[in-house]
Order: C-alpha cells, then sequence, then structure tokens
C-alpha cells in the first residue's frame, strides 16, 4: 500500500499554494468575481502558470513541472479552501491528462506546452442530461467524406463559457465506439450558451450543428475516446474530490471560529456539547475523507490501471462530506448563514456544484457496487 | 535480524521464502474467529499443534512484535517492513502468530515508560507468549470518568499494599499478571494521585468473577484486591504519574480498537456476507446500506493507515487518535446491523447457520464504549483538537 504521508516537497507546496493564494485569492475575491459577473480572473490565472500550477501535470519536456496527481489534489485542495474559482481542473488536471496518453503526437505535445504556459483553457463537452454519464452519450459524429460532422447538444461544460478549446465525446458507432474530439471553441457551427450557476461559475449548454472535424482533431483513435478520456475523468474526479475538502476544511473553519466567539444564553455557543459533539463529528468525517484523497492521488501516480475504485471512493465520500460541512455551516451560524453578505452560501452553493460535476454519490457508490459485485 | 533489509523488495523476497518454509498450512486459513485467536499464556490452551508452533516460530524470530526491538524479542522492523509482513501474511491468509493485551497496550508503554531493566524483564515474555496480561483501569465508580480510581495502594516501605476492585477488566480470569491504576496519593487531585502498577494475578490476594453478557459470553471480569502485596519496583513511570502513562496507552488501545472493525484478518467482510445471503435478499436499501458500509470501511481503514504512517514519520497523533477510535467503532457496529441483516432469520439462533454473528453483534455494541464511549471522544475531539471551550 503506498505511503500515505506527504513528501517534503509535497509540504512545501501546499505551504506555497496557501501563502499564495490567501494573498492573491482569499474569498472576498470570488465575492468580486460574482458581483461583477466574472467566471474567474485571468491575471490569477497567468500567476498560477508562472507558478507551475497549470503544468502540474505536464511532462517537464512540454514545460511541466510534472508533479504528478497528488500534488494536482492538494492544489486543487488548497483552492477549495479560498473557493479559488479557476479553469485549473478542466484544463490542467484533466484536458492535460487526456492530451498526455497521445503525447506522442506532435500536436498533443504542442497543446501540452500551451496549457503549462496557461496559454490556453479547455471545457469538456461530456455530459448531455441531468445526471453524469458519459457512456451513454448520444451526440452523433458522422463520416462525410475523410471527416466527420459532430450534431448534438452538450450541456454543463464547466468552463465552457469562456474556453478557448471544448474536447467533445460524439457517438462514431454503437454500443461504446464513442470518439473524443480537440477542437477550438469558436468553430463554424458551435453555439454557447452562458449557464447561469447557481456556483457562479463558468459552465456552458453548448449546441453542435454540423461541426466539422477532421482526424487530426481526434484525440486517440475513432472509437476508443475512452480509453483517453477515462484517465482525464479520473484525474478530474480526484482533484474536484480534493477541492471538496478543501472546501469542507474553509467551511468548518469558519464554522469553529464562530462557535468560539458567538454568545447566546451569556456564554459561547461552542461550550453546548451539543454542538461539539456535531462539530467533532464533522471534523471526523473531513479527517477520513481526507485520507480517501490522498490514496487516490497515490494510485493515480502510481498504479494508474487500478485506481478507478479509489477514485470513486474519493468522490464519492467528498461528495457527502462536503454536504454534511455546508449544512452544519449555515445551521451553527444560524440566520446569518443565510444571507448573501455572509460567505458560507457561496461554500454551501459550490459544494452542490461540486458533488454533481463528473458524478454523484450515487454515479459513484454505484461504481463502487459494480466493482465488488454487489 | 535474520532478514536482508537493504531494501525492500529484498526484504519481501525473504519474508515470502521464509513464511513458505516456516508458516504451518493449519494457520493457513486467514481464520481470525475468537477461537482461532492465539492469545498466549501460561494457561492457554493451543487449539492445535499448527497454531503453537507459528507462534513459537514467529517469536524465535521476532515476528510476533516486528516493529519492537531487538533486544526486548522483537523484530526492529520499521514501518515499512512490517506493512510488507502484514501484507505477506494476508497473501498466505495466515493467522496473526500471537495477539495480546501485552502486545497492543502493556508493550508501548513499556517502551516509552519502562527502565531498561523492565523493557528487559516484562517485554521478552510478551513477545514469545508465555504472559498474558490484563488491563484494570475501569472500577464501579471509574468508567467514563476513569480518573476516578478508588482502588487504593498504600506505602509500607518496601512495597504497597493494594486493596480495591476493578471491572470490565477483559479476559482477567485467563490473565497471569495485571497493569493496573491504583491511587498511591489520595491527597492529591484525582489525576495526580495515581500510579501504573504492574503485579501476578496469582501472587495472593487477587479473585476475579467473570460477567454474563447480552451475547452469553463473559469476556470481562470483576477483578478484587484484597491486600495485594506489590514491590516498589514494579511500577511503569513515577509515583503518583500513573495518569501519563494511562493516557498514552489509551491512544494505543484507541487504535487497536479503531482497528476492530477492519476488514484485514476479519471473519466476515460485507461482500462474502451478501454472497451467503443470496440475490434474493438483496432488496434496494440493503444493497444501498451495503454499499455505504463498505465506503465507509474502505474510509476508515486508509485512515488508519495514514495515522500510522504519520506516527511512524514521528508526528505526533495524539487526542486524534480519539477520531479512529470513534470512527472504527461506530463502523463495526454499523457492519454488525448489516450481517444481521442480511443473515435474516438465520442469524436470529445461536450458534445457527451464521456461527457465531449474533454474539459477534451484541459484542460490538460494547466497542462505542470500551476504552472511552462515543460521546467521550467527541468531547476530546472538540476540547483538545478542536480547540471549543471546556
Amino acid at each position: 500500500m503506498a505511503n500515505l504521508t506527504l513528501t517534503e516537497d509535497e509540504t512545501m507546496l501546499v505551504d506555497s499554494a496557501r501563502g499564495f493564494l490567501d494573498d492573491a485569492s482569499p474569498v472576498e475575491k470570488f465575492r468580486e468575481l460574482r458581483d461583477a459577473g466574472k467566471a474567474y480572473n485571468p491575471e490569477i490565472w497567468k500567476q498560477m502558470a508562472e507558478l507551475g500550477w497549470t503544468g502540474v501535470l505536464v511532462p517537464e519536456d512540454q514545460g511541466g513541472i510534472d508533479m504528478g496527481h497528488t500534488a494536482a489534489n492538494l492544489l486543487a485542495s488548497e483552492m477549495g479552501k479560498t473557493l479559488v474559482s479557476s479553469p485549473f481542473i478542466s484544463t490542467a488536471v484533466m484536458a492535460a491528462t487526456a492530451l498526455r496518453q497521445v503525447s506522442d503526437n506532435p500536436r498533443a505535445a504542442e497543446a501540452l506546452g500551451k496549457i503549462a504556459a496557461g496559454d490556453v483553457t479547455y471545457g469538456l463537452a461530456i455530459d448531455e442530461g441531468p445526471k453524469h454519464s458519459p457512456e451513454c452519450t448520444m451526440m452523433e459524429a458522422k463520416k462525410v467524406g475523410n471527416g466527420f460532422e459532430l450534431s448534438g447538444d452538450k450541456t454543463f461544460v464547466v468552463d465552457g463559457a469562456n474556453a478557448d478549446r471544448l474536447l467533445v465525446l460524439a457517438r462514431t458507432g454503437d454500443d461504446d465506439a464513442l470518439t473524443l474530439f480537440d477542437i477550438p471553441a469558436d468553430r463554424a457551427g458551435i453555439t454557447r450558451t452562458a449557464q447561469n450557476m447557481i456556483d457562479a461559475r463558468d459552465s456552458a449548454a453548448i449546441d453542435f450543428d454540423k461541426v466539422e472535424a477532421t482526424g487530426e482533431d481526434i484525440i486517440g483513435t475513432v472509437d476508443n475516446g475512452m480509453d483517453v478520456l477515462n484517465p482525464a475523468l479520473a484525474a478530474g474526479r480526484a482533484a474536484l474530490s480534493a477541492e471538496m475538502v478543501g472546501l469542507s476544511s474553509g467551511a468548518f473553519g469558519m464554522t469553529v471560529g464562530y462557535l468560539q466567539e458567538r454568545k447566546q444564553f451569556g456564554i459561547v455557543i461552542g461550550q453546548f456539547q451539543a454542538l461539539q459533539h456535531r462539530a467533532a463529528h464533522l471534523w471526523s468525517e473531513i479527517e477520513v475523507t481526507a485520507s480517501t484523497i490522498l490514496n487516490a492521488g497515490r494510485m493515480l501516480d502510481e498504479d494508474p490501471e487500478n485506481a478507478d475504485l479509489a477514485v470513486s471512493l474519493a468522490k464519492a465520500r467528498a461528495s457527502q462530506t462536503a454536504k454534511l460541512a455546508v449544512m452544519e455551516g449555515v445551521q451553527m451560524h444560524g440566520g446569518i448563514g443565510m444571507t448573501d453578505a455572509f460567505d458560507m452560501g457561496f461554500f454551501m452553493k459550490r459544494a452542490r456544484v461540486a458533488q454533481e460535476w463528473l458524478g454523484d454519490y450515487g454515479y459513484h457508490a454505484e461504481k463502487i457496487a459494480e466493482a465488488k459485485g454487489y | 535480524m535474520p532478514f536482508d533489509t537493504s531494501d525492500l523488495d529484498t526484504f519481501r523476497g525473504e519474508i515470502r521464502t521464509w513464511l513458505a518454509e516456516n508458516c504451518p498450512d493449519g494457520v493457513r486459513d486467514g481464520d481470525m474467529t475468537q477461537e482461532a485467536i492465539c492469545w498466549g499464556g501460561k494457561d492457554f490452551q493451543f487449539e492445535s499443534d499448527d497454531q503453537k508452533q507459528w507462534m513459537e516460530v514467529c517469536a524465535a524470530n521476532g515476528l510476533t512484535c516486528p516493529t519492537w526491538p531487538v533486544e526486548y524479542g522483537g523484530g526492529g522492523f520499521t514501518r515499512d517492513q512490517e506493512k510488507v509482513w502484514l501484507e505477506e501474511l494476508e497473501n498466505i491468509d495466515a493467522r496473526m502468530p500471537l495477539l495480546s493485551f501485552g502486545i497492543w497496550m502493556l508493550g508501548p508503554a513499556l517502551l516509552h515508560f519502562g527502565s531498561h531493566e523492565q523493557k528487559l524483564h516484562y517485554l521478552p515474555p510478551i513477545c514469545r507468549g508465555e504472559i498474558r496480561w490484563c488491563q484494570g483501569y475501569s472500577e464501579p465508580g471509574a468508567g467514563s470518568d476513569l480518573a476516578n480510581v478508588q482502588s487504593k495502594g498504600e506505602d509500607k516501605g518496601d512495597h504497597w499494599l493494594v486493596n480495591g476492585q476493578k471491572v470490565w477488566t477483559s479476559y482477567a480470569d485467563k490473565a497471569d499478571w495485571i497493569f493496573a491504576l491504583i491511587r498511591t496519593d489520595k491527597d492529591a487531585p484525582k489525576h495526580k494521585g495515581i500510579s501504573f502498577l504492574l503485579f501476578d494475578m496469582h501472587g495472593g490476594g487477587v479473585t476475579t468473577r467473570p460477567i454474563k453478557l447480552i451475547s452469553g459470553a463473559s469476556p470481562f471480569c470483576e477483578t478484587f484486591f484484597d491486600d495485594v502485596k506489590v514491590p516498589k519496583d514494579q511500577i511503569v513511570g513515577e509515583e503518583n504519574k500513573g495518569w501519563d502513562v494511562a493516557k498514552y496507552l489509551l491512544t494505543h488501545e484507541r487504535e487497536m480498537i479503531s482497528g476492530s472493525g477492519s476488514s484485514r484478518g476479519a471473519a466476515r467482510s460485507i461482500g462474502k456476507v451478501l454472497a451467503d445471503a443470496g440475490n434474493g435478499a438483496m432488496d434496494t436499501s440493503l444493497r444501498a446500506e451495503a454499499i455505504a458500509t463498505d465506503i465507509e470501511e474502505m474510509a476508515v481503514e486508509l485512515t488508519i493507515e495514514r495515522y500510522k504512517d504519520q506516527a511512524a514519520t514521528g508526528q505526533i497523533i495524539g487526542d486524534a487518535s480519539a477520531m479512529l477510535k470513534y470512527a472504527g467503532t461506530e463502523l463495526n457496529k454499523r457492519k454488525h446491523e448489516l450481517f444481521m441483516s442480511a443473515g435474516g432469520s438465520t442469524a436470529l439462533e445461536w450458534d445457527g447457520a451464521t456461527g457465531s454473528l449474533p454474539a459477534d453483534w451484541l459484542r460490538t455494541k460494547a466497542n462505542s464504549i470500551e476504552g472511552g464511549t462515543s460521546e467521550v471522544m467527541l468531547s476530546i475531539l472538540s476540547k483538545r483538537v478542536l480547540g471549543l471551550p471546556g
């Protein structure tokens, strides 16, 4: 079994990330973005690139720092603590992982270089209905001449309204014959509609009307898109789980702080055992879930072929833990927790979106059940 | 140490070869039911020659206490080497060669607080399975309020004269020696006047009475001390500072109990119990509970491993171990509720088709009481880890 402690390098990465984000992207920066109707701050994204974060999963040959999934998860977790909004998971984790599967392809290598440099952002157009289920993709990529014509509707394309490029999953045959395309987001026939999301972040509904694609646009091979997409999904799910644990810690820290200062009936409410035990239970849940994140990262780094169970475990746990953390966060804050002027609502709304993205508790519990033969 | 430890792969190969040559067939059944556990001790009845041989060959090579120093009978293994050892045991479904309170509790306390002479005297017999220890902590008036011990030791110059009563003493009727919290200064504040004493259960003045539980079994006893003479050198740590030893030891106990729900070496796994129950029994609710419990189990096991890894790098776990105890014992109760539900009416008969399941199910109800209740664990966490006011 993998070692579940952090290495010295990883601890340093966490410390430097926290230092940077506390200064550059505390929760009030997220509020400013929300109030201005902006999904993320391109300046911060640039700085993340300078710190090497956008290249955390990019090979050194393409200008990345190549620190692996555990490191990517640690960064996502630190971002989660202060609700940092950026295309990190779509671009630096998922698109980078997909492209890396085919990095002997010169175009993929070039794209990886751009990701590391912070010069390109991606959205993954892989969902079509209200629940995550990429295997059931209906959108068709019809063979026309030497190329393809993509027609159909995608939804919940996270970071899709602002993305420069899209990874699009489309059907090229029956059953599991799906193909993954990497195309510019402004190609003719693509209509993007920004969705007004509860978490105030970027998501788009995207219509494809006879969008032309060639073999050059395919990542991997025809009909075998899931071979490339699955590792990207696993990496994204792990990083998103890490973000949710960070988010849970952030919400929890605010809540415990409030328990220590809010007075009712003449004493601080943190003296009430009913609240103490609930807070301690929540802390335990976060600690236990944190172990599953670390394990998922180590498995992705050391034994990626067998990491699916670990990733689903992390996403299932993180979804439940984040839900508990934000519900307790609002309840223990009382009325102020319900106000827009207070930050806890941001944590609750982000947690809801993160639970759903890339498969919720039920989706991953089902995967675990299949793996275990229940 | 008889093994080449130059690198982990070489070490693993050596362990594998050693196991192939030394692990008897009769203990390669993964059986960790009560009957199959080797507890050791003067009166222990081995259930087979293989069980006895397995304990002895492991003890001779330091493998009953693999991480203890070699000079005290251990294997001198690092944490990573211990993992390899446990993984290789699991690979061949081998039973643990020896389990005991000496290994889990007293040993770690002695290694931390004992003198070199005490370690040399007490630890090797634990490793060899010769002396079985029990823990004299709880008293009728000292349950969750453990520091309220009333059993007293009067200073008689070269010895203490101990009188009082303990309760919930696990396997006291089968133990050779006891480590006990005894009040040696009745005027000091309650945490300050306690000493951690070691004495022979058969040296005169000690009687035990098993307590019959709701499971029908009697793993616990009432233990009475009437004018027990305890020589002055049989103390761990300083006089009246036994509470420090007790607290240290409790953290080990919590880690041990937290692992009691672990699937490694467990008599039952969720998957197997459900398979035995048959698909017809798998209604939606039972299936959902099985999946949720399995998720909880995997996550808690990873957390126990993570804390052990942290401890091995020298990080202090301390009060956070209360979380392991809380999560692990609540998990074990949940699992056994699931097992009972999967078993349906077959799990309602003592020693019926599900074997000891009904008794084991009832036994788990004590998990969240013994070693500090779940509520005490949550209070420890809220006060000492979260810093909420007392």
